[in-house]
C-alpha cells in the first residue's frame, strides 16, 4: 500500500505542464499491471527456492511460501557433495568465464573505442560503420564458422571458447565509443602538451572518466556469461558451468523441484544485485547511446 | 606556401617536390600507428570471430561441406532445397516471421511506452520501477521459470488456477500442444525483451531539453500526446534508431527460448525458428553448408529489415 501511495505522488502531477490527471492514473494502472506481469514469475522463482516439498506440490498451487525453509540449499550442496563434479566446481567455472569475459570486454572494447572516439584516421569510419553493421544481425549468423575456427585454433573443450569471443561483442564497443566522445578534448591536449603518450592518456586520463561506461559494458556482457551453458564448445564435466549444472538438475525430474528452484535463484539474484548496484551508471552511459543519421 | 611566393612558371616543378599521394597516406598510417595498436586486440577478436565468419559462411553455402571432406562446391544447390524443398524450413520461416512482427514491434513499443511512463515519476519510484521492467532480460537466461507457469500437471500455476476455478477439469499440456506453444513462446519472448533498449529509452527520456517543453506549451501543446509526437519523440530520433536495431535483431534470433520451453525440436515443429532450424543442421546433422545458407538467408532478413527501419525512423516527428 505504502509503495502505491509513493507511486502516485511519484507522478507529481500538479507541477507538469499539459497532464490530466485521468490519463495519469490511466498509465500509471497500465504500469502497474504490466509491472506484476515482469515482477511475478522472478517472484514465484524466490517463493519456489525457499519452498519445503510438501508446498511444492501442493494443489492448488500456492504461488507464496507459508513456511519458508532454506532445506533446498542444504539438499543443493548434500547433492552435489556425492556427485562426482562438486557444485563449487560448477561456480568457480562460471566464474571464471564471467569475470575473464567482462574484464577483458572492458579492456579490449575501451582501448578500441577511444582512437574511434577521438581521432580520424585512415579506415576509423569503415571500421566503426562495420561495427555498427554488426549489431544488425545475431551471433546464431556465425554460429557454423565459429565453430570451425574454435576447432583450427583448438580451442574446442576449453574456457577460450567461450571466453575470447566475448571480448569482441560490438554493443560494448559502440556503447563505449559513443560516450568517450564526451571527453573534452582540452583534457586530452593538456596531458600530449605534458609529453604522454597515448598509451598513458588512454590508461591514466580516458579510462577513469568512462567508469560509468565499464559499469555499462559489465551489465550488459555479465548476464550472457553468467547464464552460458558452454554451448557446443564444452563437453569436459570438470569445465561446465553452473548453468549447465541447473539443467541437469531440473532434468531430475519431480523430486529435484526444490533444488533446481534454489539453483535458479542463485543464478538470477547476482546479475539482478549488481544492476541495482550500477543502475544510475548505466543509465548515464545510455543517454550517448543513440545512433547518428 | 612556396608554390604563392614562386613564379608562374614553376608550378610544375613545385608539384614534383610535393610527397606523393602514396607517401602521404603512409606518413598519415604512421601517425596513427598508435590507434592502430590500441585497436588491434579487439579488432582481432572481431574481425576472427563476426567479420569473417559472415563472409566465410557465404562461401560455404555454395557449397556441400560435412566437416571431414573438403567442401565440394554446388552452387545454388543448397538454396534451391532450402526455400523449395524444405517444409520444416517453410515452418521455421513462418514461426521467426511471427516472432519478428508480434515481438518485435510491439516490444520496441513497450520499451518506449513503460520508459516514458517511468519517466514522469520521482527518482526513487523510477529507479524502482526499472529495476522491475528490466531484470527479467538480465536475470540470467532463467525463463525457464516459465515451465513451473505452463507445467503441463495438476501442479502447474495456469493449470491449477483454471482447475481450482472451474474453468477446466483436466490439466492441459501446455508446452506439447501445438497450438499453444507459439502464443506461449511469444509471451515468454516479450517478458524478456525489455533490455538495451529500454534502458536507452529511459536515459534519452531524461535528456530531453525541458525549455523545449515549455516553448512547445507557449507555441499551443496542449496535452502529453502533441508533447510526444511534436517534442519528446523528435528529440529522441537516436535512442530510438539504436533501440530499433536492438530490438529487431533479437526479435529475429529466438531460438534459446523455444528450445528451453518447448524442447528442441519442439512438437510438429510449432515452436521451431530460422535459429533452431541452423541449430538443428549446424550442430546435430552436420550439413555445414546447408546450414551456412541458412545463416545467409538470416542474415540478409536481419540486415534488411533493420536498414528499412532505420529509413522509416528518420520521419518520425517530420
Amino acid at each position: 500500500m505504502t509503495l502505491g501511495v509513493k507511486v502516485l505522488s511519484g507522478f507529481r502531477l500538479s507541477r507538469k505542464l499539459n497532464r490530466s490527471l485521468t490519463v495519469s492514473l490511466m498509465l500509471f494502472l497500465l504500469l502497474a499491471v504490466f509491472g506484476c506481469f515482469m515482477a511475478l514469475p522472478l517472484l514465484f522463482a524466490v517463493n519456489n527456492a525457499f519452498k519445503p516439498l510438501d508446498e511444492l506440490f501442493v494443489f492448488p498451487p500456492r504461488l507464496f511460501v507459508n513456511n519458508p525453509t532454506t532445506d533446498n540449499f542444504y539438499d543443493l550442496f548434500a547433492l552435489m557433495g556425492n556427485s562426482w563434479v562438486p557444485l563449487s566446481r560448477y561456480i568457480a567455472n562460471t566464474l571464471f568465464i564471467t569475470i575473464a569475459g567482462t574484464v577483458g570486454h572492458i579492456l579490449f572494447a575501451s582501448a578500441a573505442a577511444y582512437p574511434l572516439a577521438k581521432y580520424r584516421f585512415p579506415g576509423s569510419k569503415v571500421l566503426f560503420n562495420i561495427v555498427v553493421l554488426s549489431l544488425m544481425f545475431s551471433g546464431a549468423v556465425t554460429s557454423i564458422p565459429n565453430y570451425m575456427v574454435m576447432s583450427w585454433l583448438g580451442w574446442i573443450n576449453t574456457h577460450a571458447s567461450i571466453i575470447v569471443p566475448s571480448l569482441g561483442f560490438s554493443l560494448g564497443l559502440f556503447l563505449m565509443k559513443q560516450f568517450m566522445e564526451q571527453i573534452p578534448d582540452a583534457l586530452l591536449e593538456a596531458a600530449k602538451i605534458d609529453g604522454a603518450n597515448e598509451y598513458r592518456i588512454y590508461w591514466t586520463i580516458v579510462m577513469p572518466n568512462v567508469k560509468p561506461a565499464w559499469l555499462t559494458l559489465m551489465i550488459l556482457q555479465f548476464p550472457i556469461l553468467w547464464g552460458s551453458d558452454g554451448g557446443n564448445f564444452i563437453y569436459s564435466e570438470n569445465l561446465k558451468t553452473l548453468h549447465y549444472a541447473l539443467g541437469q538438475i531440473t532434468q531430475g525430474g519431480i523430486a529435484r523441484a526444490g533444488v533446481g528452484a534454489a539453483v535458479a535463484l542463485m543464478l538470477m539474484i547476482v546479475p539482478i544485485a549488481l544492476f541495482i548496484v550500477s543502475q544510475s551508471s548505466v543509465i548515464q552511459t545510455m543517454t550517448t547511446s543513440g545512433m547518428k543519421e | 606556401m612556396q608554390a604563392e611566393t614562386s613564379r608562374p612558371t614553376v608550378p610544375n616543378l613545385v608539384q614534383t617536390n610535393k610527397p606523393s599521394r602514396f607517401a602521404l597516406r603512409w606518413k598519415e598510417l604512421k601517425r596513427s600507428k598508435h590507434y592502430y595498436i590500441l585497436m588491434s586486440p579487439y579488432m582481432l577478436v572481431f574481425f576472427t570471430f563476426t567479420v569473417i565468419p559472415v563472409a566465410f559462411s557465404l562461401l560455404l553455402s555454395f557449397t556441400y561441406f560435412n566437416m571431414l571432406e573438403f567442401p565440394r562446391f554446388v552452387g545454388l544447390q543448397n538454396y534451391s532445397r532450402l526455400l523449395l524443398d524444405d517444409d520444416v524450413f517453410m515452418i521455421a520461416l513462418k514461426n521467426t516471421l511471427l516472432f519478428a512482427l508480434i515481438t518485435g514491434p510491439v516490444s520496441y513499443v513497450a520499451c518506449f511506452l513503460f520508459a516514458w511512463i517511468i519517466n514522469e515519476l520521482s527518482p526513487k519510484v523510477r529507479a524502482f520501477m526499472t529495476l522491475v521492467f528490466y531484470a527479467p532480460s538480465i536475470a540470467g537466461n532463467v525463463y525457464f521459470i516459465w515451465l513451473i507457469v505452463f507445467s503441463g500437471d495438476r501442479y502447474g500455476y495456469l493449470n491449477g488456477f483454471l482447475m481450482k476455478y472451474g474453468f477446466k477439469l483436466e490439466p492441459i499440456l501446455w508446452l506439447t500442444t501445438e497450438k499453444y506453444i507459439l502464443p506461449i513462446l511469444i509471451l515468454v519472448q516479450l517478458w524478456l525483451s525489455l533490455g538495451t533498449s529500454f534502458l536507452a529509452f529511459i536515459a534519452g527520456l531524461q535528456t530531453i531539453d525541458k525549455s523545449l517543453v515549455e516553448a512547445g506549451a507557449m507555441d499551443g501543446i496542449k496535452n502529453r500526446w502533441q508533447e510526444l509526437w511534436y517534442i519528446t519523440l523528435p528529440s529522441m530520433r537516436p535512442q530510438l534508431m539504436f533501440g530499433a536495431v536492438m530490438q529487431i535483431t533479437a526479435s529475429f534470433a529466438v531460438a534459446d527460448v523455444s528450445i528451453a520451453l518447448a524442447g528442441f525440436p519442439s512438437v510438429n515443429y510449432a515452436g521451431h525458428t530460422i535459429v533452431t532450424h541452423l541449430l538443428d543442421y549446424g550442430t546435430i546433422r552436420f550439413e555445414m553448408g546447408y546450414a551456412s545458407a541458412i545463416a545467409t538467408v538470416l542474415f540478409f532478413m536481419m540486415i534488411g529489415t533493420n536498414i528499412m527501419t532505420q529509413k522509416l525512423l528518420r520521419r518520425v516527428g517530420e
